[in-house]
């Protein structure tokens, strides 16, 4: 690792304005993906600014329908959290199996957003669920906030505060997990919510999305059989050593099904 | 150079630390508390598991000045004297170890799965909460023998 | 039996140390003013090296030093060696290219270390390998073990044209062809052994120091075999005369073959610290070492079986191509073959068997000892191929197995590829093994499984392992530059402790329990008074150490040879003191006693005695030390019969391991307990082969594979509790009766998995490692 000047951050304001005095300063959450990232050299920030010690970013409130999720809220949190269980138990059972534990006890959602590793969990829950990303400056629909590998709408100064989660009529998430690292290979959120089916994709493509064929299909019958006829591009999916384009548009179609019939 | 303070094993402890400077080195280079052990550098292994405020943490992932104020248990500050705690006897019980390498990591995580689980384990949710934690020598088999008599021996 | 003897699972007594963080491991020692070395490695798998400019790296903060291959050869230092020879169908010996320990105008794999950076603090060495400026050629490179001596492939060695390390053909080549020629059915598998990183949990390290007073250097290493390392950096390296140079094989991290070797690493380390005058350390972060870590297996094979009509295995045509890497590693050229093709013949009496092997450099790593070691490679490969044979024939695999084993009452049997069995009963092991598994009750659980959507399928494997390689005079014919005796040296101090001085080590084994079981068995003392050392050439003499599960069969006995000269000596001892002739004495459960009478003298008084010899046999030697060593007159042959069964999600690809059973044949059990751990821990070893790990390069010899990220160890939830049993038979040449257990189950579990995968979706074959996206295409095209 690269030295670099810590800062520990008592207030958003305080982050911004670190942020800004500085000549290529980094936010850090949870920091398990920024510290392995800068172990291996791999990045170089001047500066990290440790937004570990902002009460405000962190905590779970429930908001009429929804839930509203600090930033700075560990997986681990979420996963234990009776309200997200009651409210949206497919969203605790999401963060429940990210990583390890050890890894929940640090990780955040913010951190693990603002990253938008394309093998992530939380982004296709975001997305299936229409959630929005609260920012020290606007409010994002997670539609717009997922913008390609490892980027997202976020601006130059903008730190996401929290994420609003509206409560589904039921939801499931169904992973296939990378053996080797854990991470998902494919990732399928399903969302029955007042708008319609909702499917947010994971790992199978440079950047999460919605899986506009499979809501259609499942907007028409939302069942698994009807999963079958889909047809999904396979030229848009990822290739590597752990899984081709083809199988992970099959395993799609599998966590698809699968999360329907986990939906009830 | 940053100054950190904590409070390690019970004890308050203070350093000089560059910034880049992990929870792991700090623990073993400045405290010369060799008992966690980093076996990889993508947060995976498991050897480096120590607790901060209660929780498990892979202490290869986490700052030393990240750690600044808290409290942190090492394998170290289990035993009461020549007392093994009792999930480190469970270990020793069930054959839990061989090389030893991964045990210091393997008992903290253990204990953070009772912490969270209770003290009634079945296999299939000891190795789902093993999954952050790599042991090449025992098969697993012992260990999750061991998890499950080390928690029971816990609650009496 | 004597309390915590031969047969207690007696709780093992280096865990404490272990479990109160108390663990002594090579990174854990920190020595005043040490420095830390950090190597600039190759990124590029094949290059010349045009220019090394360390000028900035120098000049960064901190640097101590910063050395290239230069230095190395300025002081006579390497280069690396390989310690056995294998003859080419030439006759001439394999090719062993020039192995620098830092490069010499060229590097030939990612990873291969091309200079070494010292400062006061690891971080200041890490910065200023950054600065350490090298202007590489780069070249094409090679990688796959099938291409790799193909025509136009890039040449690594000018000393090995094509390169082919060696072409080892052994067997009756006409009489084997001649079988197949009037074989009833021959069946034919072309297969993969898949390429293992090793991965012990704790990384390589050294910790180099040298006392300019004595001209000593001290080298604390992750060893399986200090006395080794310090004979080879000696003997070939020169290093420093063995009695000046100092090995210590601390707490090791598991070893599985992988520490076995001398690396560059350690050389130079041993080497720098005389240097710059300081301390030096290194230890590798995971990504060095799966870079650098010798790798294990990578073999393509093809294998034929010619058969009688009712499925008895006529002869055995083997032929094969084993990557070395980019260089000979210390015992690289021995693996695939004296440890591969001498155990072709399984536990079946195949009476003709002709192997050749091909051994190839390619851009990668170094290739060589990883649990198992030639036999995992050639027990899967049979293991497979009798399932192939099995399914053409229309047998089951239990019962051509059966059909094909060497009875119990044949041994000792001699086999046709070198191997003389000395004891065995594979039917035994077999029914025990059945029966463990409920192999009857199969179809049902099947069936059920099918009703869910689940295809269920069982494996079998039935191997023998070759371990505690001897004797030495057979290893010295082969082409082995050293000898596999082991040594021991039981020494009682005056208040009647007992110190065992093995030439072994212990890193996971348990040796200290086992061992002085073995002590409390023999002697009688109690077993928290005796205290196993072992590891540092200045503390123990000189022993080959520990690999290819030789530690008990091999050193145990040379223990209980030297408690034996205790005793013998004893007994004069006991004689004198007691008035008795030495020839009424004898000794029992720590006691000598006079025949027929109640007087008794235990064996501290004995000890004390010798040390303090007021009253003494005359002309007997004082003190109660004894030494000894034992070369055994064969290796020792463990052998099993293991099952798996598993269920695939036809739908996604994935394997589940529902049950494992294994019925293994070690002799004599010292410790039931550990030696249970090691079985459980060779079937995961053995597990993770099959299903999930896979060294891959990709065509540039890039490391696709450097991390946990993407090279998949087997963790807690990938593999289930098992069931373990045992066959025991006595092996007639063990003076305790013991085999080597520790290889067993990585050697035995590959294949059964694998069986067990292409039973459930009846399929000819899948190669390792069967993951996921393998499977599911497999159960597509079945389907």
């Amino acid at each position: 690792m690269y030295e670099f000047t810590y800062h520990k951050a008592e207030s958003i304001e305080a982050a911004i304005a670190t942020l800004q005095q500085s000549d290529d300063a980094k936010f850090v959450a949870g920091g398990q993906t920024m510290l392995p990232t800068m172990k291996h050299r791999l990045a170089s920030p001047s500066d990290l600014i440790d937004l570990g010690g902002i009460a405000a970013l962190r905590g779970i409130e429930v908001n009429g329908d929804a839930l509203v999720i600090g930033a700075m809220t560990t997986h681990a949190t979420v996963a234990a959290s009776a309200e997200v269980k009651k409210l949206i138990p497919a969203l605790a059972g999401l963060a429940g199996n990210i990583g390890d534990p050890a890894v929940r006890n640090r990780g955040t959602l913010g951190g693990s957003i603002a990253n938008n590793d394309p093998a992530a969990d939380y982004p296709a829950a975001l997305i299936a669920l229409g959630a929005s990303v609260k920012t020290n400056m606007r409010e994002i629909a997670a539609d717009d906030f997922f913008t390609g590998m490892f980027e997202t709408a976020l601006a130059e100064n903008e730190l996401i505060v929290s994420v609003r989660f509206p409560k589904p009529q039921a939801a499931a998430y169904m992973k296939f997990e990378n053996p080797a690292s854990r991470y998902a290979v494919v990732g399928v959120f399903v969302a029955k919510t007042k708008d319609g089916i909702r499917v947010g994709v994971t790992g199978a493509t440079p950047c999460a999305h919605r899986g506009l064929r499979l809501e259609a299909a499942l907007n028409k019958d939302f069942s698994p059989a009807a999963i079958d006829s889909v047809e999904l591009p396979v030229e848009k999916m990822n290739s590597d050593i752990h899984a081709s384009a083809e199988y992970r548009a099959h395993l799609v179609k599998v966590m698809t099904k699968r999360a329907v019939t986990a939906c009830g | 150079m940053p100054t950190v303070k904590m409070q390690v094993n019970g004890k308050s402890v203070s350093g000089e630390v560059e910034s880049r400077t992990l929870l792991v080195q700090f623990l073993r280079e400045n405290l010369h508390l060799t008992g966690t052990h980093i076996g990889c550098d993508t947060s995976q292994c498991g050897a480096c598991v120590v607790h901060v405020d209660g929780k498990s943490v892979k202490s290869c992932t986490m700052l030393a000045v990240m750690a600044d104020g808290c409290a942190v248990t090492t394998i170290e500050g289990l035993a009461s004297g020549a007392q093994l705690h009792p999930m480190q006897q469970a270990f020793m019980d069930n054959h839990g170890l061989q090389c030893g390498f991964c045990t210091p990591g393997m008992v903290m995580t253990a204990l953070d799965i009772v912490n969270r689980n209770g003290n009634n384990l079945d296999e299939a949710t000891i190795r789902k909460e093993l999954e952050g934690n790599i042991c090449r020598c025992t098969g697993y088999h012992n260990i999750v023998k061991s998890v499950q008599a080390g928690a029971k021996a816990m609650e009496g | 039996m004597a309390e915590n003897g031969i047969g207690a699972s007696v709780r093992r007594k280096e865990d404490n140390r272990f479990l109160i963080g108390k663990g002594n491991y090579t990174d854990d020692i920190s020595v005043v003013g040490q420095t830390h070395a950090v190597f600039v490695r190759s990124p590029h798998a094949h290059a010349t090296l045009n220019r090394i400019d360390t000028s900035a790296a120098l000049a960064a903060p901190g640097v101590v030093a910063v050395f290239t291959g230069d230095d190395l050869v300025a002081d006579g230092i390497g280069p690396l060696i390989c310690g056995v020879t294998v003859t080419s169908d030439d006759g001439q010996p394999h090719r062993a290219p020039r192995h620098p320990a830092l490069a010499q105008g060229k590097v030939n794999y990612v990873g291969d270390h091309v200079a070494v950076v010292i400062a006061e603090t690891l971080a200041q060495a890490k910065d200023a390998a950054e600065l350490v400026v090298v202007d590489y050629g780069v070249l094409p490179a090679v990688t796959n073990t099938a291409d790799a001596s193909q025509p136009g492939q890039p040449q690594i060695h000018n000393e090995a044209p094509n390169n082919v390390c060696f072409n080892w053909p052994f067997g009756e080549k006409a009489a084997v062809e001649a079988a197949f020629a009037s074989a009833h059915k021959v069946s034919t598998l072309e297969l993969v052994n898949n390429r293992m990183v090793t991965n012990a949990m704790e990384p390589r390290a050294a910790l180099g120091e040298y006392n300019s007073g004595t001209q000593e250097i001290t080298l604390h290493l992750t060893t399986q075999n200090p006395h080794v390392h310090r004979l080879v950096m000696s003997a070939f390296n020169n290093l420093a005369p063995e009695h000046k140079l100092r090995v210590v094989g601390p707490d090791v991290g598991g070893g599985f073959g992988v520490k076995i070797f001398v690396y560059a690493e350690e050389l130079v380390v041993g080497w720098a610290c005389r240097k710059v005058q300081r301390p030096v350390k290194w230890t590798a972060d995971r990504t060095e070492a799966f870079l650098s870590d010798a790798h294990g297996r990578d073999h393509v094979a093809t294998a034929e079986v010619a058969m009688d009509a009712e499925g008895h295995f006529l002869a055995l045509r083997v032929m094969t191509q084993a990557n070395l890497g980019a260089y000979l590693s210390t015992f690289g050229t021995m693996v695939p073959s004296y440890l591969y093709a001498f155990l072709l013949a399984g536990q079946y009496r195949t009476p003709l068997i002709y192997s050749e092997v091909k051994a190839v450099f390619t851009n990668t790593a170094p290739v060589d000892a990883c649990r198992g070691a030639g036999r995992p490679e050639a027990t899967y490969l049979l293991e497979r191929l009798v399932d192939i044979a099995a399914a053409d024939m229309g047998l089951d695999p239990a019962e051509i197995r059966r059909r094909n084993y060497i009875p119990k009452d044949a041994f000792p049997y001699q086999t046709p590829v070198v191997q003389c069995y000395d004891s065995g009963d594979y039917v035994a092991a077999l029914d025990k093994a059945l029966a463990l598994a409920d192999y009857a009750g199969f179809p049902a659980r099947a069936a059920e499984a099918k009703a869910r959507g689940k295809r269920r399928g069982i494996g079998l494997s039935s191997y023998v392992e070759a371990c505690g390689i001897a004797p030495s005079a057979a290893v010295g014919q082969l082409g082995g530059g050293v000898g596999l005796w082991e040594s021991a040296q039981v020494r009682f101090n005056p208040t009647g402790n007992v110190q065992v001085f093995t030439g072994t080590h212990s890193h996971g084994q348990g040796h200290e329990t086992t061992f002085a079981q073995l002590v409390t068995e023999l002697l009688g003392v109690p077993i928290d008074s005796i205290e196993v050392i072992h590891g540092d050439t200045a503390r123990t003499q000189f022993g080959m150490g520990t690999y290819g599960s030789r530690s008990l069969a091999v050193g145990g006995v040379a223990i209980a040879k030297a408690c034996e000269k205790l005793i013998a000596k004893g007994k004069k001892i006991a004689a004198h003191a007691l008035e008795a002739a030495e020839s009424d004495i004898e000794f029992a459960a720590g006691n000598f006693t006079v025949t027929g009478t109640d007087k008794a003298m235990s064996i501290a008084a004995v000890a004390f005695n010798a040390y303090v010899p007021h009253s003494y046999p005359e002309g007997l030697e004082p003190g109660f030390d004894e030494n000894a060593f034992f070369d055994p007159m064969n290796f020792s042959f463990p052998a099993g019969t293991h099952i798996c069964e598993v269920e695939v999600d036809p739908d996604t690809g994935e394997v589940d391991i529902v049950r494992y059973s294994a019925v293994d044949d070690f002799g004599k059990l010292i410790n039931p307990m550990i030696v249970e751990g090691q079985v459980h821990g060779g079937i995961v070893h053995g597990i993770g082969q099959a299903l999930l790990e896979g060294c891959r390069y990709d065509s540039e010899g890039q490391l696709l594979t450097a991390s946990y990220m993407d090279y998949a160890m087997p963790r807690a939830d990938n593999v289930p509790s098992f069931d373990v049993d045992y066959a025991p038979t006595n092996p007639p040449h063990n003076p305790l009766g013991v085999k080597g257990c520790g290889e067993a189950g990585a050697i035995g579990a590959p294949p059964a998995v694998i069986n067990a995968i292409v039973n459930a979706l009846g399929i000819r074959h899948l190669d390792m490692p069967a993951t996921p996206e393998k499977v599911w295409r497999a159960a597509q095209q079945a389907a």
